[in-house]
C-alpha cells in the first residue's frame, strides 16, 4: 500500500501540489490523470525521492519513504520513463540488466544477459535487439526496452510515466496490453500517469483525477463515466467548457 | 541604488556558485573513498580523457614548442642570447606552457564533452533513471571521470612536455643551426626535478578542475537544448578560468614561496 498524505510542493511561486492525498492498495493498478503541468509526474517523483516534497508524508507498506535503507527501498520499484530514459552509452541488454550488473542484485554477467533477453522477449522484442544501442531503436521499441528494464528485477511496485506518449494508436494499444498483462502476471502494484483515456481504460483498476494540486476524484475505473465530478467529466469528454480552464 | 543592487546580486550569485562547486568537489572526493566503485566506467573515462586526447595534445605541444624556439631565438638575438633556446624552451614548456596548454585543451575537448553528455542525460531523465536503479549518479558519472582525469592528465602533460621540447629541438636543429647533441644535453642538464614535479602536479590539479566543472555543470543543467548548450559553455568557461587561476597559485607555490 502506498499512501500519500497532505503532499505539498512548490517551485518558487508555482504551487504544484497543494495537499495531495492518495492511497494505492497493494496489487492494484492506479492511474493518475490530469492536464499537462498539473503535477502528476512530481507526485510520482516524490514517492521515489527524486523530488523532495515541502510537506506531507509518504508511506510504503506503513514505512516512511524518506527514511531507512534507500537502496533496499528503491530495489522494490521499477519505472518506465516517458522518453524511455535508456542509457545511450550502453547496449540494450545492459540497459535492461542494469540493476542485475551492479549493486545488491548483482548477478554473473552471462546470467544477467540471459535474464535481459528473456525480458526483451516478454515485451515482444527479439534477441537480436539485445546488442543494439538505444539510438538505433524506434520510439515503440525504446518504450518496450524501458518496460523490460522496469520489470527486469521483478519489482513489487512499477511506475509508468506517460507510457504511450509519442506512439501511434496501434503501438499504444500494444504497450497498454503489455502493461496490463505484466502487472497482473507479476501481481505488482502499479501507478501510471497519463492523459491518454484509452490507456486509462486498458490499464486502470482505479483512477485519480489531479487538478489544482489536489485529487479531485478517485474511484474504480468502472465508475469513471458516472462519477458526477465536473472535473473528471470535462477531462474524459475533452470539453473546453467546464471548471478546468482551457487556455486558448 | 539599482546599479549597486545589481553588483551585489551578481557578486552574491558568483559566490554562491563557487560555494556549490566547492561542495560538489568535496562530495565527489568523499564518494571516491567509499564503495561501490564502477571499474568499467573508470576505464572508459581513462580511454576517453587520456588516449583519445593524445592527438590534440601532441599537435598543440609540437607547434607551441616550435614557435617558442623561434620566438626565443628572435628575442634572444637582440642581446646575443640565442644560445639559451634549449634551456628556455625546456623550462617554458615543462613549467608553464605544457601544463597550461594541455589543461586548456582538456577543458575544450573533455570538459565540454562531459558537460554535454551529463546535461543530455539529465534532460532525458537518464539521471533520474540511474537513481531509480539504485545507482548514485555521483558515483557512477562523476567519480570515474574525475578520478580518471586526475590520473591521466599528468601523463598527458608529461607527453606534451616531451613533444613540446621535441618541437623546439626540431626547429632549432632544423632551421636555426643548433647542434642536435648539444641541444639535448643543454635541455637535460638545465631541467630540475622540481620543474617536472610542478608540471605533473599542475596536470593533476587541472585534470580535477576540468572534469569537475564538466560534471558540475552537466548535473546542474537547465532544460532543453538551450540548457545543454548553456551547461557546456559554462563548464568550459569555468574550467578554463579555474585552470588559469590554479596555474597562477601553483606557480607561486612551487617557484616563489
Amino acid at each position: 500500500m502506498i499512501e500519500m498524505k497532505g503532499i505539498q510542493k512548490s517551485f518558487g511561486s508555482n504551487h504544484v501540489l497543494r495537499g495531495l492525498n492518495l492511497s494505492i492498495p497493494k496489487g492494484t493498478s492506479m492511474v493518475i490523470i490530469g492536464g499537462s503541468g498539473t503535477g502528476k509526474s512530481i507526485a510520482l517523483k516524490c514517492i521515489l525521492g527524486l523530488v523532495k516534497q515541502d510537506s506531507g508524508s509518504i508511506t510504503v507498506d506503513g514505512k516512511d519513504a524518506g527514511t531507512g535503507d534507500r537502496d533496499a527501498f528503491l530495489a522494490r520499484f521499477g519505472m518506465l520513463f516517458q522518453g524511455g530514459a535508456l542509457f545511450d552509452s550502453l547496449p540494450v541488454w545492459q540497459n535492461v540488466a542494469f540493476r542485475l550488473l551492479r549493486g545488491s542484485l548483482k548477478r554473473p554477467r552471462e546470467e544477467a544477459r540471459e535474464i535481459a533477453i528473456e525480458k526483451l522477449r516478454r515485451v515482444g522484442l527479439k534477441s537480436d535487439v539485445a546488442d543494439r544501442f538505444p539510438a538505433e531503436l524506434s520510439g515503440g521499441m525504446a518504450k518496450r526496452v524501458g518496460l523490460a528494464r522496469a520489470i527486469a528485477a521483478e519489482p513489487e511496485i512499477i511506475f509508468f510515466d506517460e507510457p504511450t506518449t509519442g506512439l501511434d494508436p496501434i503501438m499504444s494499444g500494444v504497450i497498454n496490453e503489455l502493461i496490463r498483462e505484466i502487472v497482473v502476471e507479476m501481481g505488482a502494484t502499479a501507478m501510471t500517469i497519463t492523459h491518454d483515456m484509452t490507456s486509462v481504460r486498458a490499464i486502470a483498476d482505479n483512477i485519480a483525477m489531479l487538478h489544482d494540486g489536489v485529487i479531485q476524484w478517485t474511484g474504480p475505473v468502472s465508475q469513471m463515466d458516472n462519477s458526477g465530478n465536473p472535473y473528471l467529466d470535462q477531462f474524459i469528454q475533452g470539453k473546453a467548457d467546464g471548471p478546468i480552464e482551457a487556455v486558448r | 541604488m539599482k546599479p549597486l543592487a545589481l553588483i551585489g546580486r551578481t557578486v552574491m550569485a558568483a559566490l554562491a556558485t563557487i560555494g556549490r562547486i566547492a561542495l560538489f568537489g568535496v562530495e565527489a572526493i568523499s564518494h571516491m573513498l567509499r564503495p561501490p566503485f564502477y571499474g568499467r566506467e573508470f576505464l572508459s573515462a581513462l580511454l576517453n580523457i587520456g588516449w583519445l586526447s593524445l592527438p590534440v595534445v601532441g599537435l598543440t605541444a609540437v607547434f607551441t614548442g616550435g614557435a617558442l624556439a623561434l620566438q626565443i631565438y628572435a628575442g634572444g638575438s637582440r642581446f646575443n642570447a640565442e644560445a639559451v633556446v634549449p634551456q628556455i624552451v625546456a623550462v617554458g614548456m615543462v613549467r608553464e606552457l605544457g601544463p597550461v596548454l594541455v589543461g586548456l585543451m582538456i577543458a575544450a575537448r573533455v570538459t565540454s564533452s562531459i558537460a554535454a553528455e551529463i546535461a543530455t542525460m539529465k534532460v532525458t531523465e537518464q539521471i533520474d533513471a540511474l537513481v531509480t536503479l539504485s545507482t548514485h549518479p555521483m558515483k557512477y558519472l562523476t567519480v570515474p571521470r574525475v578520478l580518471a582525469a586526475v590520473l591521466v592528465v599528468p601523463l598527458l602533460v608529461g607527453v606534451g612536455d616531451i613533444i613540446g621540447v621535441f618541437g623546439g629541438y626540431a626547429v632549432a636543429t632544423g632551421t636555426l643551426g643548433f647542434n642536435p647533441a648539444g641541444y639535448i644535453r643543454n635541455t637535460v642538464n638545465f631541467l630540475e626535478p622540481l620543474d617536472i614535479i610542478s608540471s605533473l602536479t599542475k596536470g593533476a590539479v587541472f585534470g580535477f578542475a576540468a572534469a569537475l566543472m564538466g560534471c558540475f555543470h552537466g548535473m546542474n543543467s537547465g532544460r532543453g537544448a538551450m540548457g545543454v548548450g548553456r551547461a557546456t559553455k559554462s563548464a568550459v568557461e569555468g574550467a578554463a578560468i579555474l585552470i588559469l587561476a590554479a596555474n597562477f597559485v601553483l606557480t607561486g607555490v612551487f617557484f616563489t614561496l
